[in-house]
């Protein structure tokens, strides 16, 4: 009679249940339990430790890229500034030069000026002095010319 | 089998053969324990070894500890949902795991070298003993989860949305068991009479695309046994509103 003794004779079958069961139970229970001690427990904390690691790494380099991101505003800001400052400096001490140069100019022509001025004066008056005194000797030479002539007579 | 136009000595498959230990007045089926002993012991020394010495940077069998761990998280976290998941992980891994390994181990492992007085060696999860174990643990969670979560109010869920659901509900728990116990059972079962018929009848070639098909059900009866597991414990412990 295979047909009986495929579905649940007295003896074996397909269906055949007995102490199997609960037996297969516990020993499913207690796997779970052993699983739970050696499995989950340890790779749990593992990877969740590793995910704990990872998100605080994550964190702090978005704090650091942030901190970054903000000094390099803060440094350009100041690089422009002093690009800024330069400039001025650099036109504050062009002019600088150009007014002491125009100044000097100014100096040097009116001194050359005056000297020249001086120059002419000094030779003015040299000259007439000098013309004077020609003209009292060829007053004196005249005169005395008109002495000798009157005496000769 | 005399309907069958021809006769097969399907004996030689022995189906529903078992090799009894007597243990007191209790009988056993000895070829299923041993199997899933050896089974069990695979398990564990893979667990052994993999979480030996572990890593923040994962070597080797750890990965895949990791993995599966992961894999199963996912599973309890997406059924069970974020509150009570962390509870019922071992379980629902433990399920998967063993349903697992059983049917691969069975599908795998060349069992029928090895001569039973009685009866032969196979897939654990191709015992009913073993499937109606498991389906009762699993009815026996969800109640344990319902209750010990929301105490008495988990009834409510019996008469949730109308008062109308409630034999449907109570009929629900006797058709869980049964269906995540039979469905096991007889996918895992038919695909070893699958294979041993077919390798019968044509021992060449023929039988190793079922034997391959007959992977990944045993593969896909895992998960889905661990999943309704994890969907029924996550119906117990859900609030309604």
């Amino acid at each position: 009679m295979p047909t009986l003794f495929l579905f649940g004779a007295s003896e074996g079958g397909l269906f055949d249940f007995d102490a199997t069961l609960p037996l297969m139970a516990v020993q499913v229970v207690l796997l779970t339990f052993i699983l739970n001690a050696l499995f989950f427990k340890p790779v749990g904390q593992v990877v969740e430790e590793r995910e704990d690691y990872v998100n605080t790494s994550r964190a702090e380099a978005k704090k650091k890229i942030a901190e970054v991101e903000k000094l390099e505003t803060e440094l350009k800001d100041q690089l422009k500034e002093a690009r800024l400052e330069a400039q001025k400096v650099i036109l504050e001490a062009e002019n600088d030069s150009e007014n002491l140069y125009k100044e000097a100019l100014a100096l040097a022509t009116s001194e050359a000026n005056a000297s020249r001025e001086k120059a002419r004066l000094e030779i003015d008056s040299q000259r007439d002095e000098a013309l004077n005194q020609l003209k009292s000797e060829a007053d004196n030479l005249g005169d005395l010319i008109i002495e000798r002539l009157l005496a000769k007579k | 089998m005399g309907f069958l136009p021809f006769v097969f000595p399907l004996a030689e498959l022995e189906v529903g053969q078992h090799l009894y230990w007597q243990i007191g007045n209790f009988r056993i089926h000895g070829q299923v324990f041993m199997t899933s002993w050896l089974l069990i012991g695979a398990l564990l020394a893979l667990v052994v070894i993999g979480t030996k010495k572990m890593e923040r940077d994962p070597k080797g069998v750890q990965n895949l500890l990791e993995f599966l761990w992961d894999y199963i998280r996912d599973l309890a976290r997406t059924q069970i949902g974020e509150k009570v998941y962390r509870d019922w992980m071992p379980f629902i891994g433990t399920l998967f795991l063993f349903i697992f390994v059983s049917n691969w181990g069975g599908a795998l492992v060349p069992w029928k070298l090895i001569e039973l007085p009685s009866g032969e060696l196979g897939a654990p999860t191709a015992d009913i003993n073993t499937t109606v174990a498991l389906a009762l643990l699993v009815s026996l969670s969800y109640f344990y989860a319902g209750l010990s979560n929301k105490g008495l109010r988990y009834f409510e869920y019996y008469v949730h949305p109308t008062p109308i659901m409630l034999p449907f509900k109570i009929v629900e728990d006797f058709t869980k068991p049964l269906s995540l116990s039979f469905r096991l059972f007889g996918n895992i079962l038919a695909d070893e009479l699958v294979v041993a018929v077919l390798v019968f009848l044509v021992p060449l070639v023929l039988p190793v695309p079922v034997m391959f098909l007959g992977l990944f059900t045993s593969a896909i009866q895992a998960l889905i046994f661990a999943t309704l597991a994890a969907y029924y414990i996550g119906e117990a412990v859900e609030e309604h509103h």
